[in-house]
Order: C-alpha cells, then structure tokens, then sequence
C-alpha cells in the first residue's frame, strides 16, 4: 500500500533528512518510531500530500505521489487519506456532524448524515451530533477526529502523535480504537511517533534516527 | 455544508462582532437609502408640479417665496396684485398663457384656490366624480383632500380665513363640493379649486357683473379693468423662447410686481438643500467605509486564530481556492446582510416619518418605492465585501498545511 523508496528531504537551511526504505502491505498497520526530530512528521506528511517531496520515491495505492498536480494532490488527499493529529483540530465553529460531513464535503463526496451518525455510534458518541466542540471532553473530541478521518473510507489513516499526551491507559484506549476502527473500515493504519509504548501493539515498519 | 454555510457558521461563531458589523454598514446604507428616496421623490414632485409654468409674477417680495406658494402651495404669499395691472400682464405679446391664482383661503388645513379651469388642465387632471367647478362657491376637490377631508359630492363646508387650520371661519359662505379629482401626483392632489370670484365673495368683496361691459380675460365674468379687485399671481407660459429674457425683466421693471421662474428658483433650492444632504452622505460614506475597514480586521484577524482550520480543511481535500471562496463569501454575507438590513432600516425610517409627521402626506414622499440606485448601493455594499475579504482570502489561500499541521 505505501512504498518509500530512495526518498529524502532537505529544509532550507537544515541538513538533509534521509528515510530508509520500507513498505507496508495493504491491510498492515506500521509504526514510524523514532526520536524528536528525526523526520517522522517530514515522513508522513510527504506520504500524506501534506509536503511535496523532493527526492526519491513515494508511492500510495501503486500511485507515485510526485506525478500529481496541485489540483490531483488535494483530491487523491481528500480521498484516500484520514489524518489524526495529537491536537485534535476539530472546527470550533461548526457542530459535531459539521465537522465530519467537512471531510466528504471537501473531497468532494455525497455527504451523507447517517454515514456520520452511525460512525459517532460506533465510537461511543451518540446523541453528540448536535453538540458543540467546546462542550466535549477531551477524549470525546479525540474520537470525533477519528470519525472525520474514517468518514470518506480512505485507504490509509494517518497518524502523528496520536498518544503522546495521553497516559497509559488512555493511550492503550486510543490506539486499539484506531486499530480495530481501521481494521473494521479496511484501511491501512500508519503512525508517526516517538512513544515506545506503542511498540507492543504495533509492528514497527521503520525507526527513524535524528541525524547529526 | 456548503462554502455558503460554512461562511455562515464562522459568522455565527462570533455573534456580537457580526452584529456590530453589520449595524455599522447598515447604518450607512440607511442614510444613503433615505437620501435616495428622498431626493428622487422630491425632483420628481418639483419636477411634475412646476411642468408647464414658465413665469410666476406676483407681489414685490422673496422670489423663492412666490415659487413655494404659487407653485407647491407650501409658503405664503408674498402679497396680491391688482387685477387691472395683472390683465395688462396677460396681455403682453411674449405671453402665451396667464393663469390667475386667488390664495389665502383654506378648509381643515387644506388650501382653496381661486383659479381658472385651465390651472386643472396644466396637470392634465381629470374627474373621478361629479364635475368642474362653474358657479361662484362650487368646489372641486382633489384626490387626496378629498380622501382625507372625507368630502363628497354635495358635501357643504365653510372656507376659514388664512393658510392654517385655526384661521377664523367665513360663516356667511358656504362652499358645495360638485366635483372630485382622480389622483394626478402632483400638488392638485392636495387643494380644493373653485373661481376667483368666491374668494372675494368669501371676502366680502362682490362679485360684479359683465352685462354690457368688456369681460376680464383672467376672471371669466368679471368686468375687466377692475382696480379694486385682486388675485394672488399669474401662472405665465411663454410665446416664445426670447421671453426667457425679456419678460422677467419687462415684469421687475413695474414698481411693485415681481416675477420668478421656478427652474431657476428650485435649482437655487435644490443647491441649498444639496449642501446638507452632501454632509449627511459624507457622514454616510464615513460609516461605510468604517464598516468595511472593520470588516477586513476582523476577517483578517481571524484568519490567523483560523490556521489550524484552514490547514485541516486542506488535509480533507479542499483546495486554496475554496478556501479563498469561502473567505470571500465571508465578507460577503456581512455586506449583504448589513445592506439589505440598511435597504430596510431606509425605508422604515421614511415609513416611520410619513405616519408621524402630520402633513407629510402633503410631501407627497413615499416609503414604499424602489429606486435603481438602491440596487447600486447593494452592488457596492457587496463589492466592497469583496475587496475587505481579498487580503484575508489571500491568506487563507497562502496556508501552509505542513508548516501549520507539522506544529513547529
Ligand atoms: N519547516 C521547517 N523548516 C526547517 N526545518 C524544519 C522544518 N520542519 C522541521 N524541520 C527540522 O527537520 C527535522 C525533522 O523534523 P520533524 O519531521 O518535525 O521531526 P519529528 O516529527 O520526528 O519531531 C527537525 O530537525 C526539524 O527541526
Ligand atoms: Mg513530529
């Protein structure tokens, strides 16, 4: 499902990062481990779309990230991936079901109420359609994320950070929910961090160490 | 969701600020929109009551008052001519027409006018019932008096001396009402027309007789050359367009008579008005554009508490460009809502000032008509939410979505 190959990336003024090669099957779920500062966010988000990449090759769903135009990068973005941030960058202004149906609304999806409804049962947020961000709990609000990034079915959910500011047992919560939730919905879970916590619930597909 | 109601929910987000935004625009829009309406209605009501008079000539004095009295029936005479000077008026060769008008009577604050049937026909007024005016103390009433005064043919009422409603009452005459006007929009509307001679005859003054005398071209059945006799003023059509020039200055020579052209004379109104709706429309230009600049701050301050928003919307798929849209539509909303709002608030001040102010009716200014220019001012008020929405929009549209959703 995703191929890295080859690929390495420079910041203006900073040293180049290179990422080893690596590649996790369609259905696998992989941890990008590695310490502050040694690229993981540069990673996924040169997966993602997020960043253009500037050197060698990276590839999702057979399709090389680096032959998409502007316009083709924010639509295959919008469809085939979710992202889960460690804030959980929900819109303030908008309600719970506004905030998911953004996700197919911006990739230009039908939106659908129910596909919403049935996601906030599957993650124990019934009855919280209606409600504002502001009124939810911080755990509450991290599963609301987790439903907008499940919601237009991508392909590949990705991660970064989700637990850093949990503990224990909120971070074994949370990871089993992205876990079993991607299972469930057939995508492919990745996750960028430096929490060794996680390395007993996932395989990990690459460590990543800071250079210099 | 839509770009339109996302914009929307943003709006909602931050009520009180929205809300100040917007009264601040519409105030400036309401401003406008009263200007608008008031001026339009105004030269259009000068503009169709002074049609067909070239020349008022009437008693030495304001010529601006003459014009108001004699033409729009607003101010008081300047004082009466003599009869027998105003017929030789009449007969000036560079005169087409001469209308005489025998003021200073009026029933419940409506003014009777003394007059010829051919001051009905310079309006092109018709009769919605009975007929014209013939015989000494017959009325014919327009549309809105008529309406107001609840007068019908056969109604019967007592003229009282004076232009206001508490003049002392001519008991020994009274008026019989045998005609009602259609409405014509102009000032006829508002006056109750009857002959000369019951003027005098209200006066006291009798009306004389022509048998085996030379009748008077300006009062039909009257003897002419009647010094003792007087009328108000002279409504006065040109012959010819050398007049313009001649006759004012033929009439001013004559000691004690004065003439006024009311284009001149309305145009020197209009310019004395014109100075104080060009303050108020500069004081509403100044709330516009305070409302615009306001506009921008808030949009633009927005954006940068918006960042992680705006990232975010980009990582489900949303290109620059809507997000660019969405800002804009942003701006817009408030200017739309601001200016219809204003658009409203406009015409219900001018509602609100017709059913309070007595005698406003008599303006003849209406709150419930539409001028293009109001949808001028909604263009704009919509353009200049665009042009304060473009710098914020162009920020939205910069974003970063790595730098911002990386968190460095
Ligand atoms: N926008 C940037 N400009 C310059 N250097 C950057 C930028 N973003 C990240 N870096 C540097 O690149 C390296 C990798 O950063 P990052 O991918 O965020 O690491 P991680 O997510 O593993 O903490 C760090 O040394 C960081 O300082
Ligand atoms: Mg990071």
């Amino acid at each position: 499902m995703i191929r890295v190959s080859q690929t390495s990336y420079q910041y203006p003024g900073g040293t180049r990062i290179a990422f080893p090669d690596f590649h996790i099957p369609r259905g696998n779920h992989g941890l990008l481990l590695g310490n502050s500062g040694s690229g993981k966010t540069t990673l996924i988000h040169l997966i993602g779309g997020l960043l253009r990449g500037q050197q060698g090759k990276v590839e999702v769903g057979g399709v090389d990230m680096a032959s998409l135009t502007e316009q083709g990068l924010d639509q295959y973005r919008g469809r085939h991936f979710g992202f889960v941030f460690q804030k959980n960058h929900l819109i303030q202004a908008l309600t719970v079901e506004q905030n998911l149906l953004a996700a197919p609304f911006f990739a230009g999806l039908p939106q659908n109420s129910e596909n919403a409804e049935a996601l906030l049962q599957e993650l124990g947020l019934e009855g919280k359609r209606q409600a504002r961000i502001r009124e939810l709990s911080h755990g509450q609000a991290q599963r609301v994320a987790i439903a907008r990034a499940l919601i237009n079915k991508p392909t590949v959910i990705l991660a970064d950070e989700p637990t850093s500011a949990l503990d224990d047992k909120n971070c074994d919560k949370v990871i089993r929910l992205l876990m079993e939730a991607s299972t469930n919905h057939g995508a492919t879970l990745v996750v960028a961090t430096h929490d060794q916590r996680l390395k007993s619930v996932m395989p990990v597909s690459v460590e990543l160490v800071a250079s210099g | 969701m839509s770009l339109i109601t996302l914009a929307w929910s943003y709006l909602k987000a931050r009520p009180l600020t929205t809300a100040l935004n917007v009264l601040l625009l519409a105030l400036g829009v309401s401003v406008i929109t009263v200007l608008i309406l008031f001026t339009n209605q105004l030269e259009e009501k000068v503009t169709a009551n002074s049609k067909g008079v070239d020349l008022v000539v009437g008693a030495k004095g304001s010529p601006m008052q003459l014009i108001l009295c004699s033409v729009f029936h607003v101010d008081f005479p300047t004082g009466n001519i003599n009869l027998k000077e105003a017929e030789r008026i009449s007969r000036h060769p560079m005169v087409k027409k001469a209308i005489p008008l025998a003021l200073g009577d009026s029933y419940m604050g409506f003014r009777i006018v003394g007059t010829r049937r051919d001051y009905a026909t310079l309006y092109n007024a018709e009769l919605a019932e009975g007929a014209w005016w013939d015989n000494h103390l017959e009325v014919t009433v327009g549309a809105t008096a008529a309406q107001q005064l609840k007068l019908k043919v056969g109604s019967e009422l007592v003229s009282a001396h004076g232009l206001t409603e508490n003049g002392d009452e001519h008991e020994a005459h009274h008026y019989k009402v045998v005609g009602i006007l259609k409405p014509s929009h102009t000032v006829l509307d508002q006056l109750l027309l009857t002959n000369v001679q019951s003027i005098w005859l209200a006066h006291d003054l009798a009306a004389g007789d022509t048998t085996g005398v030379i009748a008077s071209t300006l009062v039909p059945g009257h003897p002419a050359g009647d010094s003792t006799r007087e009328v108000t003023s002279l409504l006065i059509q040109y012959r010819n367009p050398l007049a313009v020039i001649q006759l004012p200055r033929f009439i001013n020579g004559q000691s004690n008579l004065q003439a006024a052209a009311p284009a001149y004379e309305t145009a020197r109104l209009f310019s004395i008005l014109g100075v104080g709706m060009d303050v108020l429309r500069a004081f509403a230009i100044v709330l516009i554009l305070i409302s615009g600049l306001s506009i921008f701050i808030v949009l633009y301050n927005s954006m940068k508490e918006r960042r992680y928003d705006l990232a975010i919307m980009r990582s489900m798929g949303a290109s620059r460009t809507k997000l660019f849209v969405a800002v804009i539509l942003e701006g817009t909303w408030l200017t739309a809502l601001g200016s219809l709002f204003g658009l409203m608030l406009g015409h219900g001040v001018l509602y609100a000032f017709t059913l309070a102010v007595t005698g406003s009716a008599a303006t003849g200014v209406q709150a419930g008509v539409y001028y293009a220019a109001e949808t001028w001012l909604l263009g704009g008020s919509l353009a200049l939410g665009i042009l304060c929405s473009l710098l914020p929009a162009l920020e939205a549209y910069r974003t970063d979505i790595h730098e911002v959703l990386a968190g460095n």
